[in-house]
């Protein structure tokens, strides 16, 4: 990591809350109609130990529906990528599955599992972010060249060892460039049950809580919080992208 | 009718009969139909022909990666019914892992095949290969950095890290330059001195067919058949072996046999 790579985007954020803080300035807006930085910062003082409770729970469950995704989607993927029948079979049903706005979705599930809030939010998050993941397995292997394969079945090499060595590292750049638009939409997924079927936890309370006790700023600090965390989990996966599938990035000099 | 050979010793590779077809969204392709090749235990076989005419699939047949659909393929007095860990290959298309060194490329077969082999001494027997065929300095690279040429040769070194009985190479000095290809042919032929192999070449270069084989098949145009087959009756190894009138000789009979496959040549029908 060069200076370079610290300083810019830092410096850029700088100059966009500048921005923001000039725009509302300008307009002479008031802060239930749009909050400014300066607004925020009191926002965080004095909720700062909410912000670390609710954006744990937040975090946790994001973290958990997105591994229950990555595990399912692979699953579905390895299973559409090997056969052709089951490609047929499940890609209209992914699809529309994938169609349904999982806005309608949430209080169904909080139906279905009354009480379960930690479950329902995980659920959530895995139904909205498994999709991606899924489908670029199965791209990635049913893609697989078969003078790839050739090289390992000709030394008699049986299906897993194929599998292990040649199968799965050809689809990880695949597999993570799906990993980074899951890792948003699950987050997404978790919020929208917090929001929606609100029952106490995580930052989607803090901000439905914001709203009820119309403390605009705290809703603006809220949704700052949510960015701050999707950026975070975001370069978890480019870093883990960097060590294991790192080579797929041709060096540009 | 279709002759079946039980067992064939004298021979450790076998073909006999052999007729293939692929399956093709516009009915079936016959590629092979008719191919007879024998190649004695120790023995060098040059495969030449017209481009697509079933060179590559031939190949397949040999490596058990496919099976033909009438007629037999022996390999060490056995049919063919599944892919040996006793066969080496280098593919036409040099294929690299891409998330391995070039090193580790080399290695792969060892991971596969049981070997006696000590993790270092794999690691030496690849840096030999690898030095040998002038790719020293290459070992830590990645794929992605090396020329058509230079994956050609780590492929060729892939095919002999595990010493098989049986070296098939599919136009394995294709993307060489003439110096490079020829310091090449002498290498094969010190490797073959120093560990014995019985060997398959597909090869577009009449020269270099005769300067490594004891034995050149000439296949016809698609779907082939055995055309012609050549014996290269010389123990001279000199590169300059390939400026004596004998081999100027083989040249030209090879050459018109080519044109025979072809269609080019009135003598077509001779062969049938
Ligand atoms: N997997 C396949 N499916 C269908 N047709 C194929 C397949 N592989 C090869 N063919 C066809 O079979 C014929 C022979 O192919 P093959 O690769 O064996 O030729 P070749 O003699 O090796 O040619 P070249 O000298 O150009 O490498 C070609 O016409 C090709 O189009
Ligand atoms: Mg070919």
């Amino acid at each position: 990591m060069t200076l370079r790579q610290i300083v810019v985007p830092t410096a850029a954020m700088i100059v966009f809350l500048i921005l923001w803080e000039a725009l509302v300035w300008v307009m002479g807006w008031p802060n239930y109609k749009m909050a400014s930085p300066s607004d925020l910062v009191p926002a965080y003082d004095r909720y700062w130990a909410l912000f670390l409770i609710y954006g744990w729970q937040t975090l946790w469950r994001t973290v958990v529906g997105l591994l229950l995704a990555v595990v399912v989607g692979t699953a579905i993927g390895m299973v559409m990528g090997f056969s052709r029948t089951m490609r047929d079979a499940l890609y209209p049903l992914l699809v529309g599955f994938n169609a349904i706005p999982k806005a309608t979705v949430v209080p169904i599930v909080a139906l279905m599992f009354v009480g379960a809030h930690d479950f329902n939010t995980i659920l959530i998050a895995f139904m909205i972010s498994f999709f991606p993941i899924a489908v670029s397995v199965s791209i990635g292997l049913s893609t697989l060249e078969p003078e790839y394969r050739d090289i390992l079945k000709s030394l008699g090499a049986s299906q897993t060892t194929i599998f292990w060595k040649i199968a799965l590292p050809k689809t990880l750049p695949e597999f993570f460039g799906a990993l980074k638009v899951s890792v948003t939409l699950a987050f997404i997924g978790t919020n929208l049950m917090e929001i929606v079927s609100p029952h106490g936890r995580g930052l989607g309370h803090l901000f439905d809580s914001g709203k009820t006790n119309s403390d605009y700023p705290l809703m603006f600090a809220v949704l700052i919080a949510l960015g701050f965390l999707g950026i975070v989990l975001y370069y978890v996966v480019v870093a883990l992208e960097k060590i294991f599938a790192g080579w797929a990035e041709r060096s540009t000099d | 009718m279709v002759k079946r050979y039980e067992s064939v010793m004298e021979n450790l590779i076998d073909i006999r009969g052999v007729r293939h077809a692929y399956k093709t969204a516009s009915g079936p392709l016959p590629v092979l139909d008719g191919l007879d090749i024998s190649v004695p235990e120790g023995g060098f076989t040059a495969v030449v022909g017209p481009s697509g005419c079933g060179k590559s699939t031939l190949t397949k047949l040999i490596a058990g990666l496919l099976f033909p659909d009438d007629g037999d393929v022996f390999l060490q007095g056995k049919k063919v019914t599944s892919p040996r860990a006793t066969v080496g290959m280098a593919f036409q298309n040099p294929v690299m892992l891409e998330w391995r060194t070039v090193l580790k490329n080399v290695m792969l077969p060892l991971e596969i095949v049981p070997t006696q082999l000590s993790r270092t001494e794999q690691e030496d027997r690849a840096r030999y290969l690898l030095a040998l065929v002038g790719l020293e300095g290459f070992e830590d690279k990645r794929p992605s950095e090396l020329s058509g040429g230079m994956r050609q040769r780590a492929s060729l070194c892939r095919a002999l890290v595990h010493q098989p009985d049986v070296l098939i190479l599919d136009e394995p000095f294709g993307a060489l330059d003439a110096f490079t290809r020829e310091d090449l042919w002498q290498i094969m032929h010190q490797v073959k001195e120093k560990e014995p192999f019985t060997g398959v070449l597909i090869t577009h270069d009449l020269r270099e067919s005769i300067y490594l084989a004891d034995q050149v098949v000439v296949l016809s145009g698609r779907p082939a058949r055995t055309q012609f087959v050549l014996d290269v009756k010389t123990d001279n190894r000199d590169i300059e072996m390939l400026y004596t009138p004998q081999t100027a000789d083989m040249l030209s009979t090879l050459r018109k046999q080519i044109e025979i496959a072809q269609g080019r040549s009135p003598a077509a029908g001779d062969a049938t």
